[in-house]
């Protein structure tokens, strides 16, 4: 199991390395750490794809991540129903000869070129880390140059980041 | 926090509307806003170190009614202001300069932050305008600190003080007590803004559970009336919530076992014929054998720490464990726990006394426990004309009839004050526990003493631990403390020499200090009075001259140098297979 968790946090400077610090001291290893705006602008998404652990270390991250002050929500789409989206530019080796292969290749992946060289193009493809992975190996016989991908970010489905701001404040319980 | 919620808003009005306020808002420099937010939070103690980034901070302290206490190091402060907060509860306060000032804090910080110690750390930084420059004295407190506060600040401007300092003090004193620093800019302290202390605290994404769930009070209580075996683990929750009494009354109501843990001390009275004593590595024969043997284990604010717990595999393995804790993050951690309760440790035990249940039946597992107790208290041998150093510290307990207010350094020394002074009471016992930080006793005393300052002090150090922090001796000549300072010389690094003597096969490395400085010269050096005993005979009527004595005071007490820490759960072993409980 690869936990996803989806964490808000306000947004403010430090707060990232509050959350890298947390990992390096506890020893927890990502895979992949997006941030990003929400339609709040005093409120950050983190979206943590964790390295593959048993549940009670889940748990342990979890507790540790809401224990920081400036962690607002902590959740985890690991097994809810989640829509969730990852970017990569592939730059591929691609000989003029080769062009049309390339091009039939990516298009069942409504993967796109969005770079033209003159040895190589750059593709660009979205969708979730399976995906992304199918077509880096179906381009790798071909040599890629370079790579990047942006991690993964999700929403958990049929709840817009706006209703789960929504629900959060309307939980708070102040003054404390 | 801005745009949440409708005080935020409100704190951006226009300064002109000042005026309209009723609510005694008023405009102040920043330095003088600190000041200020301290009177609100009626701190009576400051612990620190002046130097140039606080030097407009420092101009406002000035007789500002608030008194300071000048360390001889910016460590000596902090650990003086865990001191004081161990003793009354209440954050300790310590101001510290930007770069070396601040680095010098990040031992009492890590200290803090392990044994849950309530503290507002005040940093200068260089001005705004040179951050990042590689400015003079200029270091990334906020980036170091990360890791061992609770949490931490830097000002951007003096607008923020109010609003900072109400939520340290809030956060650094609730919850799970700890750390709390506040980073300052030079230039914030000359800039003005409008001072008002009375909105409360708008903390989101921080609400500790204080008041556990029913439900889980009841699934303990229905565990517990159906155990065989059951045991209290007590830990400093029990003296961080205030709940020595309710500890006790629930002890006594459901005649349960009592097991304290190094730092919870003083929680349940040692007296008490419930009392196992301390468990874990140097913990006694009845209180570890309690621990592996349990069927119904119920930690109270303890947090499972591997000095307790030993290889968790033979930790109470047989054991239904509940764990009340007010952090959730500890429940689970280490030890696998059925009954989770998230919540303070007072209320739970007010909620536990309230519940009607019927007792377990566990008279044969009691009477087993106090005769193990009986059978197997902890020990030591006298003989010949030295000094035994467990002696020592029962001879502090009696002659203080257990009554001082006592401060250990780390090692040996700390372990013998653990098992040989009965702690009768709460709050009177002030050593490092999960950091284990040697040079912390002796500034420790300083803020415990200005915590309680009608109870004796006596500070108990290691010739090692003490010589870390020896500097500190200048603000009890200088101030005169009547704090009783009392060196176990036993010529090492006792514990590190133990550990090298059984595991490592007698090398002594670097362990063995042949040569030390003349301790009575450097306690007179400081203007305090001083006095070596090193034969037995003479430690009793030395002892009482000394505690009787009013005033600072430094006793040297030369003791057997080989003497060990017994019993002993050796590292990697389980609880249950302890070594040494008997002569």
């Amino acid at each position: 199991m690869t936990p996803v968790l989806s964490v808000l946090v306000h947004n403010k400077p430090g707060v990232l390395n509050r959350i890298t610090a947390l990992f390096m001291r506890k020893g927890f290893n990502i895979q992949s750490l997006t941030v990003c705006i929400t339609e709040s602008p005093d409120v950050s998404r983190m979206t943590l794809v964790m390295n593959e652990m048993d549940e009670a270390a889940l748990e342990q991250v979890m507790k540790q991540l809401h224990k920081q002050i400036d962690v607002l929500k902590v959740t985890d789409l690991t097994e809810a129903p989640m829509v969730s989206r990852e970017l990569a530019l592939i730059q591929v080796n691609s000989p003029i000869a080769q062009r049309a292969t390339i091009t039939s290749l990516i298009d069942p992946f409504r993967a796109s070129i969005v770079d033209v060289g003159r040895d190589t193009v750059t593709v660009q493809v979205t969708g979730d880390a399976e995906k992304i992975e199918a077509l880096i190996s179906l381009l790798r016989p071909y040599g890629i140059r370079e790579l990047a991908r942006t991690g993964l970010t999700a929403l958990p489905r049929e709840a817009s980041a706006v209703s789960e701001l929504r629900r959060l404040n309307e939980s708070q319980v102040l003054p404390i | 926090m801005p745009g949440m919620s409708k005080p935020a808003d409100e704190m951006k009005r226009p300064m002109g509307e000042a005026n309209h306020r009723t609510d005694g808002a008023m405009l102040l420099k920043g330095a003088d806003m600190v000041v200020e937010a301290l009177r609100r939070e009626r701190v009576d103690v400051i612990f620190g170190y002046p130097g140039g980034a606080v030097l407009p901070l420092y101009d406002a302290l000035f007789e500002c009614g608030i008194r300071h206490v000048l360390t001889r190091h910016e460590q000596g402060a902090i650990h003086a202001a865990e001191g004081y907060a161990r003793v009354t509860g209440r954050p300790g306060v310590v101001i510290a300069t930007s770069g070396p000032g601040a680095t010098n804090l990040v031992t009492g910080l890590a200290d803090a932050m392990m044994d849950s110690i309530p503290i507002v750390a005040i940093t200068g930084q260089v001005a705004k305008t040179v951050i990042g420059t590689d400015a003079f004295q200029e270091t990334s407190i906020i980036g170091i600190s990360t890791p061992i506060t609770k949490h931490n600040y830097q000002i951007r401007h003096a607008s923020e003080i109010p609003k900072v300092f109400k939520e340290a003090f809030h956060i650094a004193n609730s919850g799970r007590k700890g750390p709390v620093l506040i980073d300052i800019p030079k230039d914030v302290a000359g800039e003005t803004a409008l001072f008002s202390y009375d909105d409360p605290p708008q903390l989101p994404g921080y609400q500790p559970t204080v008041v556990p769930h029913q439900l889980q009070i009841r699934k303990l209580m229905s565990g517990l009336s159906r155990a065989k075996k059951p045991v209290i683990l007590a830990g400093a929750g029990i003296l961080h919530a205030g709940a020595s009494a309710e500890l006790v009354a629930f002890a006594e109501r459901h005649r349960l076992p009592v097991v304290h843990t190094l730092l919870g001390l003083g929680g349940f009275p040692a007296s008490h014929p419930l009392f196992l004593g301390m468990g874990g590595m140097h913990g006694s024969a009845a209180a570890n054998k309690a621990l592996h043997e349990t069927d119904f284990l119920i930690n109270l604010g303890a947090r499972f720490d591997d000095r307790l717990t030993g290889k968790l595999e033979f930790f109470a393995p047989h054991a239904t464990v509940a764990h009340v804790d007010i952090d959730p993050a500890e429940i689970g951690k280490n030890v696998s726990t059925q009954i989770p309760v998230v919540g303070d440790v007072r209320e739970a035990l007010l909620m536990m006394l309230a519940a009607d249940v019927e007792s377990p039946h566990a008279d044969a597992w009691m009477n087993e426990l106090l005769a193990t107790k009986e059978q197997f208290p902890y020990w030591y041998v006298q003989e010949g004309t030295g000094i035994k150093p467990q002696r020592l510290i029962a001879e502090i307990a009696r002659l203080t009839a257990g009554n001082a207010v006592v401060i250990t350094d780390v090692g040996q020394h700390q372990m013998w004050t653990a098992q040989f002074f009965p702690f009768e009471v709460p709050d009177r016992w002030v050593t490092s526990g999960g950091l284990g930080t040697m040079g912390f006793g002796l500034p420790a005393a300083i803020g415990a003493y200005f915590g309680k300052p009608e109870q004796q002090v006596v500070a108990i150090l290691g010739d090692a631990g003490f010589q870390m922090t020896q500097q500190e001796l200048a603000v009890i000549g200088e101030m005169e403390l009547p704090i009783k300072v009392v060196i176990v010389n036993n010529g090492a690094l006792g514990m590190v020499r133990q550990w090298q003597e059984l595991f490592h096969g007698e090398r002594y490395s670097a362990s063995l200090l042949e040569w030390q400085p003349d301790f009575i010269k450097l306690a007179e050096a400081y203007r305090i009075p001083a006095t070596r005993v090193q034969e037995d005979d003479a430690l009793t009527d030395a002892l009482a001259a000394f505690l009787a004595a009013s005033g600072p005071g430094f006793l040297e007490c030369v003791v057997e140098p080989r003497e060990n820490v017994f019993p002993m759960v050796a590292p990697g072993t389980g609880i249950h297979q302890m070594v040494g409980v008997k002569p």
